[in-house]
C-alpha cells in the first residue's frame, strides 16, 4: 500500500508555490539588483526617516485595533459561548460572517458610514475600519476556546466556594488565554500588513507599512520591497511565536465557521 | 434578568456596528443617486445598469473574471488538496507533521507576504502574469484549506472500513471509490465552497500576480475605482449581490457541518 | 498436489515493525471447521497474527497457506476469507442491506440472489427486518451482527474475528459468545478467533493459541490449556493460579512453600528448581488438623458469588489463593491440603538472567547496551565475548530512573507467594527478570541497577 505517495505531487506544489517563493524574498533581500549579496536594503531602510515612521505607526495602529478588538470582543464572545445567556448559534454566524466579505468591500462600506454621517475621515476612520474589519478575527477564537471549556470546571470553583469575579479570574481567564494569543495573532498580523485599506479611510493623508511595502514592489524596487516584507515577516514571526503552539492544536479541529 | 438583557444588549449593539456600512450600501443599492448618502427614491436602475453591460464593460468582464478563476481555482484545489490529504494521512508522523507545517504557511503568512512572494516567483521564472499566474496563486492558498478539511473526516473515519472492503472483495480502486470517497466528500465539498469563497475575496494576492496586461478581478476594479475617488454607484447592488450570496453560502457550509456534528 | 486437512497452515512466519519483533516464527496449523482462538495479552502478536491471514500485512518471512494454496503475498481482497472487526468497520455511508451486500455486489451477482443472501444472512444473526436501517442507528450488539453478517454472507472459507465482542458490555458479550458457538455449528465454516479473554477463549474453542510477546506459548484444547499449562506465563494468564518456585527432590517428591508435597511428576532430575502451579479449587481448606500440610492464617476472604476467594498466610511465609465453598473468616487458622496430581510442576525457562556481552577490561563488562564494573575477571582476553549471568534477586530497580544504570518498564508481572517475579523491558529491547518484594505495577518506569560482586562474568 503506497498510499502515503499520493503526497508527492502537493509536496512539489508545496515547494514550489510556499518555499520557493519564501526562499526567494529572502534571497532578494539581501541582494542588490545586480544580485551581489549587501545589507544595503536594510541600511536603507533604518536610513530613511519615514519608511521607519511608517513603521512605528503602523505597529501603533495594529496595537490599537488589537486591543480595542479584545476590550470589545472578549465580552461578546463570552456571551455568546455562555449557555446561560442561551443565545443562538447564528447570532455566533452573524458575528463571524463579515469575516467572509470582501475586504474592499467592508473597508468602502466604512467610508459610505463616515460619508453618510457626515463625518471626516482621517484617523479616526481608520482605527474605526480597521476595528470594523478584523473584529470578528478575535472573537472566533475566544469564542471558540471558551466554548470547548468544560462547563463543569465553573460550577467546582463555585463548589470550592469562588464568587462570579473570582470564576472569571481564576477559571475562565486562564482556560480562554488560547483563544486571547490567538485571536491577538489573527487581528495583528492583518492590521500590520494591510495596504490599500488605509489610504481609502483616510483620503490618502495616512500610509501604512503594507502600502509602503506594495509601492515599492509596484516601482520595480524589488530587493527593497523584499527586504521590507522580510522585516514584516520576522515582526509576525515574533508575534506568532507566543502562541503557536496552543493555536496549533485548535485550527486541527476547528471548522470551517 | 436583568444581566441576561445587558449582555443581548451589548451583542446587538456591536452587530448594528458591525452591519450599519454594509446595510448603508445595501439601502443605497435601491436608489440611484451617483453620491452616496443622497436618496433620490427607490429604483432597481442600479441593479438593471449592472447587467446591462454597455457602459460598465469592465465590470461584468472582472465580475467574469473573478467567477472563472474562482471556478478554476476552487476545482483544482479540491482536488488536489484532497489527494494530498489522503497521501499526508498515510504518512509517517515525522513527515507528516513537515507536511502540515508547510501546509500552514500559506494560512498563517499575511497576504502580502504571499503575494510579494509569489510575484517575485513569477518574475525571477521569467513567467509572464496573467490569468495564469492569478490562478496558480488562488491554487497555492486555498488548497491547504482544502486539506484542512479533508483531514478531520480521513482522521474521524474507522481505519478498518478500507481494509473491510478489501475483505470483502474490493481492489484498493474500488475501496477507495466505494469507500473512502463517500466517507471524505463532505470535507471535499466544504473544502470547495471554501476555497471558493476565499478566491472570490482575495485582493491582496491578486494584485501581486494579475500583472499589467489589462486583466481584471472584481477586487482590483475596485480598488483601481476607489483610489480614483469616485465610486462607481454600480458596485453598491454588486456589493449587496456579492455580500447576499456569501451569506448564503457560509449559512450552507454552517449547517453541513452542524449537521454532521448531529450525525456524530 | 499434496491433500491435507488443514485449511490454514502458518509456517515460520515472522513480521518486523523496522527493529520490533512483532511475530517470532510462528507455526500454526489450523484444521477445517474447527473454532481456534488466538489468547494473548495486548501487544503479544494475535492481531498482527490475524491481518497476516486476512492479508492486511505480509509476513517479513515464511509462508502462509489457505487450503494448500500459497497465499503470503496475495491481496486481501483476492483470499477466501473475511473479517470481522473490532470496531465492526461498518460503511457509514451505507444502510444495513448495501453493508452487507457490498461483497457479493463486486462480484456481480444478480440482484435477486444478492437479495436472497442478505436476507438469509440476516436471519443468521438475528436481524431480519433491518435491512434498510441506517448502521449508526444500531446498538453496539446489532452492529456488530451486521458486520458478522456482512462476512460470512460471502460464504468464506475461513471466518477471522478480531476481538469482535471487546466493545460490548459483559451482559451484550455473554449473549453474543452463545450466538457465536451456534453459529460456528451451524455454518461449520473455520473460525479464527482473537480475544485477550480467557474466559471466551475456554468458553468459545476448540482449540487454544496462547501467544505472548511474538511466541506461540503453547496450543491445545480448552482443558490442557487450563489443566496443563506449560510454563508461568500460561498458568497465569489462564484462570487463577498460585504460581510458587520450588525444587524437584526426585521423581514424585516436590518441595514448595517450604514444605515436601508427593506428586506425580517425574523425570526432571534430582534439586532440579521448577514452578509449581497449584490452582486455588484444589487446594483443600479445613480446621486445623494433623491431615494438613500447610498451616496458616486466612487474611481476606471475598464471597464471588458461587464460592469463596481466600489468601491464606503460611506459617511458613507463603501466601496462597484458596477457592472452597465454605467460608473461613479473616484471621481463622486453618489447615491446607493439596493432592498430588492437583500438583503441576513445570521446567523453569531459565533460572538467572544470562546476558551477552563483551569484556572491556578486567574490571568492566559491557551488555544491555551499557558497561558494568564487575569484580575482577582473569583467564579472559579483554574484548572477548562472554556470558553474563545475574541472579534475579540481586537486580535492583529504583523508582526514580536515574539512579539507575539504565532504564526500562515493568512488563509482566508474577506473584510468587513470597514474591514477586518481574519482567522489566529495558530500552536496550532485551528483557531483565527480577525477584523482588516490592510492589510495581505493570508499566511503571524503572531505574536498573547491578551491584558489581553480583555480575558473573564466563566465558
Amino acid at each position: 500500500m503506497r498510499r502515503r505517495n499520493w503526497s508527492i505531487p502537493y509536496a512539489i506544489f508545496l515547494l514550489v508555490f510556499v518555499v520557493v517563493p519564501l526562499i526567494l524574498i529572502v534571497a532578494y533581500a539581501f541582494t542588490d539588483e545586480e544580485g551581489a549579496f549587501t545589507l544595503g536594503n536594510f541600511r536603507k531602510f533604518m536610513m530613511h526617516p519615514e519608511a521607519i515612521n511608517t513603521f512605528i505607526y503602523s505597529i501603533g495602529i495594529a496595537m490599537i485595533t488589537t486591543i480595542l478588538c479584545l476590550v470589545l470582543g472578549y465580552p461578546a464572545a463570552y456571551i455568546l459561548s455562555q449557555k446561560q445567556f442561551k443565545t443562538s448559534k447564528t447570532m455566533v454566524v452573524l458575528f463571524i460572517l463579515p469575516m467572509w466579505v470582501n475586504i474592499l468591500i467592508r473597508t468602502l462600506a466604512t467610508v459610505a458610514l463616515f460619508d453618510f454621517l457626515k463625518l471626516p475621515l482621517g484617523e479616526g476612520a481608520l482605527v474605526f475600519g480597521m476595528v470594523y474589519n478584523f473584529l470578528p478575527f478575535m472573537i472566533y477564537p475566544i469564542y471558540n476556546t471558551l466554548q470547548k471549556m468544560d462547563q463543569s470546571l465553573i460550577e467546582a470553583a463555585q463548589d470550592l466556594g469562588a464568587n462570579p469575579m473570582k470564576v472569571f479570574t481564576k477559571v475562565v481567564l486562564p482556560l480562554s488565554m488560547p483563544g486571547i494569543f490567538s485571536g491577538i495573532l489573527m487581528v495583528f498580523m492583518p492590521t500590520v500588513s494591510t495596504f490599500a485599506i488605509a489610504e481609502l479611510l483616510t483620503m490618502n493623508n495616512i500610509k501604512l507599512f503594507g502600502t509602503t511595502v506594495q509601492e515599492n514592489i509596484y516601482n520595480g524596487m524589488w530587493n527593497y520591497g523584499a527586504a521590507l516584507s522580510l522585516i514584516m515577516l520576522l515582526l509576525i514571526a515574533i508575534m506568532s511565536l507566543f502562541s503557536n503552539e496552543e493555536n496549533n492544536a485548535q485550527n486541527e479541529s476547528g471548522g470551517v465557521i | 434578568m436583568m444581566k441576561n438583557l445587558l449582555a443581548k444588549g451589548y451583542l446587538w449593539l456591536l452587530l448594528a456596528l458591525l452591519y450599519s456600512p454594509i446595510l448603508i450600501i445595501m439601502i443605497f443599492s435601491f436608489t440611484e443617486a451617483k453620491v452616496l448618502g443622497n436618496w433620490t427614491g427607490f429604483s432597481f436602475d442600479l441593479y438593471s445598469s449592472l447587467f446591462s453591460g454597455g457602459m460598465h464593460h469592465s465590470l461584468t468582464n472582472a465580475l467574469i473574471n473573478t467567477f472563472v478563476i474562482a471556478l478554476i481555482a476552487a476545482s483544482v484545489s479540491t482536488m488536489l488538496g484532497s489527494i494530498a490529504a489522503i497521501g499526508i494521512y498515510n504518512l509517517k508522523s515525522r513527515t507528516r507533521a513537515t507536511m502540515n507545517f508547510v501546509n500552514n504557511i500559506p494560512i498563517m503568512n499575511p497576504d502580502i507576504i504571499t503575494g510579494v512572494s509569489l510575484f517575485l516567483l513569477f518574475v525571477s521564472f521569467g513567467i509572464s502574469q496573467g490569468f495564469t499566474t492569478v490562478v496558480l496563486a488562488h491554487i497555492s492558498f486555498c488548497t491547504p484549506y482544502v486539506v484542512l478539511s479533508v483531514m478531520p473526516r480521513l482522521k474521524k473515519m474507522n481505519p478498518n472500513i478500507y481494509e473491510a472492503a478489501l475483505d470483502l472483495g474490493a481492489t484498493p480502486f474500488q475501496a477507495l471509490r466505494k469507500v473512502i470517497l463517500p466517507e471524505i466528500l463532505p470535507g471535499m465539498i466544504s473544502g470547495f465552497i471554501l476555497a471558493f469563497t476565499l478566491s472570490i475575496d482575495d485582493f491582496a494576492v491578486t494584485i501581486f500576480t494579475i500583472g499589467n496586461e489589462g486583466l481584471e478581478t472584481l477586487s482590483t476594479y475596485i480598488y483601481a475605482d476607489a483610489r480614483k475617488g469616485g465610486l462607481t454607484p454600480e458596485l453598491r447592488p454588486l456589493s449587496t449581490i456579492i455580500f447576499v450570496t456569501v451569506l448564503v453560502l457560509l449559512i450552507v457550509i454552517n449547517r453541513r457541518a452542524e449537521k454532521q456534528k448531529q450525525e456524530k | 498436489m499434496q491433500q491435507t486437512n488443514f485449511i490454514i497452515e502458518v509456517q515460520n512466519v515472522s513480521k518486523y515493525f523496522g527493529e520490533k519483533v512483532a511475530l517470532d516464527n510462528i507455526n500454526l496449523s489450523v484444521k477445517k471447521g474447527e473454532f481456534v482462538t488466538i489468547l494473548g495479552p495486548s501487544g503479544c502478536g494475535k492481531t498482527t497474527l490475524l491481518r497476516l491471514i486476512a492479508g492486511f500485512q505480509t509476513a517479513s518471512e515464511g509462508e502462509i497457506r489457505i487450503s494448500g494454496q500459497e497465499i503470503t503475498q496475495t491481496p486481501p481482497h483476492q483470499r477466501p476469507v473475511n473479517t470481522v472487526f473490532q470496531k465492526y468497520a461498518l460503511f457509514p455511508h451505507l444502510n444495513v442491506f448495501d453493508n452487507i451486500a457490498f461483497g457479493l455486489k463486486l462480484k456481480k451477482l444478480p440482484s435477486s440472489i444478492i437479495e436472497k443472501k442478505v436476507k438469509g444472512a440476516l436471519k443468521m444473526v438475528g436481524m431480519t427486518d433491518y435491512e434498510l436501517r441506517d448502521v449508526d442507528s444500531l446498538s453496539g450488539g446489532q452492529q456488530q451482527r451486521v458486520a458478522i453478517a456482512r462476512a460470512i454472507v460471502n460464504n468464506p472459507e475461513v471466518l477471522l474475528l478480531d476481538e469482535p465482542l471487546a466493545a460490548l458490555d459483559l451482559k451484550m458479550r455473554k449473549d453474543m459468545q452463545m450466538e457465536l458457538k451456534e453459529l460456528h455449528k451451524s455454518l461449520g465454516v473455520t473460525f479464527v478467533y482473537v480475544t485477550h479473554d480467557q474466559e471466551e477463549a475456554l468458553t468459545l474453542s476448540d482449540t487454544i493459541v496462547v501467544m505472548s510477546e511474538g511466541k506461540i506459548q503453547q496450543i491445545g484444547t480448552p482443558i490442557d490449556i487450563y489443566n496443563e499449562p506449560i510454563n508461568a506465563f500460561v498458568a497465569d494468564f489462564i484462570g487463577e493460579s498460585n504460581i510458587l518456585n520450588g525444587v524437584m527432590v526426585k521423581d514424585k517428591l516436590v518441595s514448595f512453600a517450604g514444605q515436601e508435597f508427593e506428586c506425580v511428576d517425574e523425570g526432571f532430575g534430582e534439586n532440579m528448581p521448577i514452578d509449581v502451579v497449584v490452582r486455588p479449587e484444589d487446594i483443600y481448606i479445613f480446621d486445623p488438623s494433623d491431615a494438613a500440610q500447610l498451616t496458616g492464617k486466612v487474611t481476606s476472604c471475598i464471597f464471588k458469588g458461587v464460592h469463596y476467594e481466600m489468601l491464606v498466610q503460611t506459617t511458613t511465609g507463603y501466601e496462597l489463593m484458596v477457592q472452597d465453598y465454605n467460608y473461613f473468616e479473616a484471621g481463622r487458622e486453618v489447615g491446607l491440603l493439596v493432592k498430588p496430581f492437583d500438583i503441576h510442576v513445570m521446567k523453569k525457562e531459565r533460572t538467572c538472567n544470562t546476558f551477552e556481552g563483551r569484556l572491556v577490561d578486567e574490571n568492566h563488562v559491557e551488555f544491555l547496551g551499557q558497561e558494568f564494573e564487575c569484580m575482577p575477571v582473569k583467564d579472559i582476553e579483554p574484548g572477548a565475548t562472554v556470558k553474563v549471568e545475574v541472579d534475579f534477586g540481586r537486580v535492583i530497580l529504583q523508582d526514580n530512573e536515574e539512579d539507575g544504570m539504565l532504564t526500562g518498564d515493568v512488563n509482566f508481572i508474577l506473584y510468587k507467594g513470597d514474591h514477586y517475579h518481574l519482567t522489566v523491558r529495558s530500552d536496550w529491547d532485551e528483557d531483565v527478570y527480577v525477584d523482588t518484594n516490592d510492589v510495581w505495577d505493570d508499566g511503571d518506569r524503572v531505574g536498573i541497577t547491578i551491584a558489581a560482586e553480583d555480575i558473573r562474568v564466563m566465558q
